[in-house]
């Protein structure tokens, strides 16, 4: 598992053997490659990117090209044990509808997004003044394709705001799974990057 | 113009393409027999020794057998020569590539102007109703006879393309790949609206003669490049025709008559009529079309197209183009769809191309990259 994102490896610790997995903006299939070898899931990704969909077919993925935000849609409901959102809520237009629509079509999510509540991008807003350039952030305000950033406290309160559940919750900090006894005040402050699990209440 | 009239009597007389006739009697879904049908095709490449190398390439409306090499009537390339060879996409080296003549066609395969073995005359207005199917059902005769327990794909575009489906839902324990491209599960009022043009240009041609035109010794050539000229505005697009054409004029002689035709695309519109009743059959064109408008793979289904593919084990490429307003992208979306429902393995590409529905038969850099890459990541699995 050398050279794995940290959270391709949580979400893949959580996810079940044989299970149906849809990965939302799977880029060249990193995420579901893994799954296929360690979960053998049937999986299949929604990308927007040319190159990056030619990439997967070529992996034998199963890849749908288009915009996950129109592809959603035509879903029917619960077609999908987990849909993954890995660093791709905060890219999209409407984070709220997505997460709705991801929970209609799965029977759970698994979101991982950088957190903006790390103790570098408070600091580097409070000393230096300027949106921050992280390792998780990599690119400049107007080089970036984040638009709905947000910190671990605010996905928390949507998430209650939604009336769902959070079945489980990591974070991340330099490639470690910071375990317990962290708790969502000091995921806020010390995870550079969040993993949830999230479901529809029972 | 081309004219090769010998061709509409001799164009049996086929020493460089296998002629299979089956023995048996291959039933019709409309109920009626064809006995000892005849099933004309080309190979490239070589089935290896566990065959499990097999690839199908299913032609369009007008295509034939000759998918690859000189066509020895046209004498131009295969329709996608540039496809298929040693390197090339569907690679020769590795792969062994059948392509049939359709049932109903007329490059070899039992069609109208075959000969009855019932009556030992041409079948002419005698030739029996088809469908998709049962051009699919004489395939996996020839597939049974060369001993190929499963296909690694099916592949074809437009009425190809529905031969696709066909096989990967009927037969889908036989296909490993599946690949519709430019394709409907079913024809639109639209689609059937321009094959009914086509078919009245046809039948309205005095040389007709309802069908028993070999008979007669004559053709209805007329009818049936009319058919061609209405069809082929419909494999292009508004864009590439005002690009190769605009409003050109050839001839600006003041002295031409009148509806002698001086815009370019109308020069070029003959061109592609007259050429092509040299190579085709208009009562073949009859029978394709209807057999075309006639496909619905949801109407066992009641209309429900997502039950067509409940437990369906083939891994599916679904291609469709922005630019083809025949069978558009939304199309190939209720494929998808319907494949989604069902959890199937699918993978869909819309590709780029500003050149219509014939786009699946030109060299699109990024369709043959894409076909390329889903037969290699097949391996993996």
């Amino acid at each position: 598992m050398k050279n794995v994102r940290a959270d391709h490896y949580i979400i893949s610790k959580i996810v079940k053997n044989n299970s149906r997995i849809l990965d939302i903006g799977c880029a060249d299939g990193q995420l579901l490659h893994l799954l296929e070898k360690e979960k053998n899931v049937s999986g299949q990704g929604i990308e927007i990117k040319h190159d990056k969909v030619e990439t997967c077919l070529k992996k034998g993925l199963s890849v749908i090209e288009g915009d996950a935000n129109k592809e959603i849609i035509n879903y029917p409901k619960k077609s999908f044990d987990y849909v993954i959102l890995s660093q791709t809520l905060q890219t999209v237009e409407r984070p709220k509808w997505l997460l709705n629509e991801i929970l209609r079509i799965g029977k759970s999510a698994i979101i991982s997004f950088p957190n903006f509540g790390h103790w570098l991008c408070r600091a580097q807003i409070l000393f230096k003044g300027t949106m921050p350039v992280t390792n998780d952030l990599k690119l400049a305000w107007y080089d970036t394709q984040n638009i709905h950033l947000c910190t671990i406290r605010d996905f928390n309160n949507l998430i209650l705001e939604l009336n769902l559940q959070i079945n489980e919750k990591f974070g991340i900090n330099k490639k470690k799974v910071l375990s317990f006894p962290f708790n969502l005040f000091s995921l806020n402050i010390f995870a550079s990057h969040a993993v949830f699990v999230v479901s529809k209440k029972n | 113009m081309v004219t090769n009239k010998t061709n509409s009597n001799n164009i049996y007389n086929f020493e460089h393409t296998p002629n299979l006739v089956f023995d048996t009697s291959l039933k019709l879904e409309n109920g009626s027999v064809l006995n000892k049908p005849t099933i004309a095709y080309q190979t490239y490449g070589e089935l290896n020794h566990n065959k499990s190398n097999a690839i199908l390439i299913c032609h369009a409306l007008t295509g034939d057998q000759y998918a690859a090499g000189t066509h020895p009537i046209t004498l131009k390339l295969g329709w996608w020569n540039d496809m298929i060879g040693k390197d090339k996409v569907f690679d020769t080296n590795s792969y062994f590539i059948i392509c049939t003549n359709v049932l109903g066609g007329c490059m070899g395969s039992t069609g109208p102007k075959s000969i009855n073995p019932d009556t030992n005359n041409y079948f002419g207005n005698d030739f029996p109703e088809i469908g998709i199917q049962d051009m699919v059902n004489l395939q996996k005769k020839l597939i049974d006879h060369l001993g190929i327990e499963k296909l690694l794909c099916v592949v074809g575009g437009s009425m190809g393309g529905m031969q696709v489906l066909e096989w990967a839902t009927k037969y889908s324990e036989r296909v490993k790949l599946a690949i519709p491209i430019a394709t409907s599960y079913r024809h639109t009022a639209q689609n059937i609206a321009f094959h009914e043009v086509g078919r009245q240009a046809i039948k309205n041609d005095t040389n007709w003669i309802n069908g028993d035109y070999i008979k007669n010794n004559t053709s209805p050539e007329k009818g049936l490049a009319a058919a061609r000229m209405v069809a082929h505005i419909t494999y292009m697009s508004e864009k590439s025709l005002s690009k190769k054409f605009g409003r050109n004029k050839k001839n600006l002689n003041p002295l031409s008559k009148i509806f002698e035709g001086s815009f370019e695309v109308e020069n070029y519109l003959q061109y592609q009529g007259s050429s092509f009743v040299s190579r085709f059959d208009a009562n073949s064109y009859l029978h394709l079309t209807r057999s075309m408008d006639r496909f619905d793979l949801s109407e066992k289904f009641n209309g429900n197209l997502e039950k067509v593919f409940k437990s369906n084990t083939c891994k599916w490429l679904i291609i469709s183009f922005n630019s083809d307003w025949l069978f558009p992208t939304s199309e190939s979306k209720r494929l998808v769809n319907a494949l989604n429902a069902n959890a199937c393995n699918v993978s869909f590409v819309e590709i780029e191309s500003d050149r219509g529905h014939d786009s699946f038969l030109l060299q699109i850099p990024r369709l043959y990259n894409i076909l390329r890459g889903f037969l290699i990541g097949a391996k993996f699995k």
